[in-house]
């Protein structure tokens, strides 16, 4: 039920509605939620939704800080 | 796919367990309490209790919508979905959770009720739409996550002066259950240090929304994304906080959630649903302003007002242990049911039904160990 994920917007349709691509398929979603929404943004969907975007730098930020972390360990 | 993967990466989990192990104090123990069971699925899914060291133990939480679903609402909807004329929609696992005396939805459209399974609210609003004779009732489930499709779906209905539609409105607030969890009370509540947070319903309401539940109880809460690296990431991030005696909220999800939230979001929940007094939860009780109903101006697409129904209270199945497991006091494998008569194929209570759901997950990934 909260299962939600990040997928790309290919397309925007009439507003509110969307085109994404969930792991190759593509699927009409609704952005009635979010502003500002551009193709090629990565969004989290949830029951048809895009509940926010996803922030690609701060994404970014955080596996460079697992790797800076875990560095020392599997060496 | 792009930004699931690499949160699964298995050389990253390996070193950021090793971190955990020389994080942890040998002479104490560490419990955790994922609230969502989009992380107790996650848990499991990953055997990431196996990489954990074993002062650590991880506590199931209430957090999953279909789980604390109280009977008597169940067993509301289904007598919903017999009323002539009816189409009841609501989100596939719904269909299968059993109301009282094991009738569940999938029972009643056998029975010819006419009961759909849809992916999104706008499905409900299109059927609604394409049956003008018929009443589309949907039956709202869900945390903070849920919530804001079912206002879109209210201000679009009313714009649209849809005349067959309407929501039975069963959506519950996170950090009063936490609040409840903590609270010392008659029943038996599981000691806990720490939590690991919700994701999406935090970027639905932000991180600050659990800060006076963390102060009052001074507790650290840690809010996690879904992926194996980033609950590993929490946990290791709760040890630290935990042995530094510090509490308060820290975000590891900073890919999704902020401090304050989704402004639209709220705004539109605010604007379609307040408060409720009180409202039952299974295994927590009733709790006074826990969920939310849908405001007087939208009256018209309201389900409880257009067909009120007196249901008496509801059945439990009696050796069930849903309620004990939802407060983090009993496992899945304490009920003498699990995994004998009671599977995912044939659940007796509703922890068996959603994937999320604490028997669900231990009997898809968790039995062996
Ligand atoms: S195994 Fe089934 S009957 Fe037992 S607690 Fe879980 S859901 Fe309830």
């Amino acid at each position: 039920m909260c299962l939600a994920m990040p997928v790309e917007v290919i397309a925007l349709k009439d507003y509110p509605s969307a085109i994404v691509n969930i792991g190759g398929i593509e699927k009409e979603i609704s952005i009635a939620l979010v502003d500002n929404i551009q193709v090629g943004d990565y969004v989290i969907l949830h029951v048809g939704y895009a509940l926010s975007k996803l922030d690609v730098q701060e994404a970014q930020k955080t596996l460079a800080l697992l790797n800076e972390m875990i560095k020392d360990e599997i060496h | 796919m792009k930004y699931i993967s690499e949160f699964r990466n298995a050389e990253i989990a390996k070193g950021l367990a090793q971190k955990i192990q020389e994080a942890v104090d040998p002479n104490r123990q560490y419990a955790l309490m994922e609230f969502c069971g989009g992380h107790t699925h996650a848990i499991h899914r990953y055997g990431l209790p196996s990489l954990l060291p074993k002062n650590i133990e991880l506590i199931h939480g209430p957090g999953c919508p279909v789980c604390i679903l109280p009977i008597a609402r169940i067993d509301y909807a289904i007598a919903l979905s017999h009323l002539p004329k009816v189409i009841l929609c609501s989100y596939g696992d719904m269909l299968r959770v059993p109301g009282s005396d094991q009738y569940s939805l999938l029972k009643a459209r056998a029975k010819g009720a006419d009961v759909r399974m849809v992916y999104s609210i706008d499905d409900a609003l299109k059927i609604a739409e394409q049956n003008p004779s018929q009443e589309v009732i949907f039956f709202a489930i869900g945390f903070e996550t849920t919530t804001p499709p079912t206002a879109v779906a209210l201000m679009q209905a009313q714009a649209k002066k849809l005349k067959n539609f309407s929501i039975f409105c069963n959506h519950v607030l996170t950090p009063i259950a936490m609040h409840t969890l903590l609270e010392n009370t008659t029943e038996p509540s599981p000691n806990l240090d720490g939590f690991i947070g919700p994701s999406h319903v935090s970027i639905v309401i932000g991180s600050d929304a659990y800060k006076n539940v963390a102060e009052k109880f001074q507790k650290p809460v840690v809010i996690a994304g879904f992926e194996p690296l980033d609950v590993m990431h929490s946990i290791l991030m709760l040890v630290k906080m935990i042995n530094a005696q510090e509490y308060g909220i820290q975000n590891q999800y900073t890919r999704a959630v902020s401090s304050t939230g989704s402004t639209q979001a709220l705004k539109l929940i605010e604007k379609t649903l307040e408060l409720r007094d009180t409202f039952e939860w299974r295994g927590l009780g009733w709790i006074r302003h826990s969920a939310l109903q849908i405001r007087k101006e939208f009256d018209a697409f309201n389900a409880e007002l257009r067909f009120p129904l007196n249901i008496p209270e509801g059945k439990e199945h009696k050796a069930c242990e849903c309620s004990r497991i939802l407060r983090g006091v009993k496992k899945p494998q304490d009920c003498k049911l699990f995994a004998t008569a009671c599977t995912p194929e044939n659940p007796l209570g509703s922890c068996m039904v959603s994937s999320e759901g604490a028997c669900a997950a231990h009997y898809a990934y968790g039995r062996i160990s």
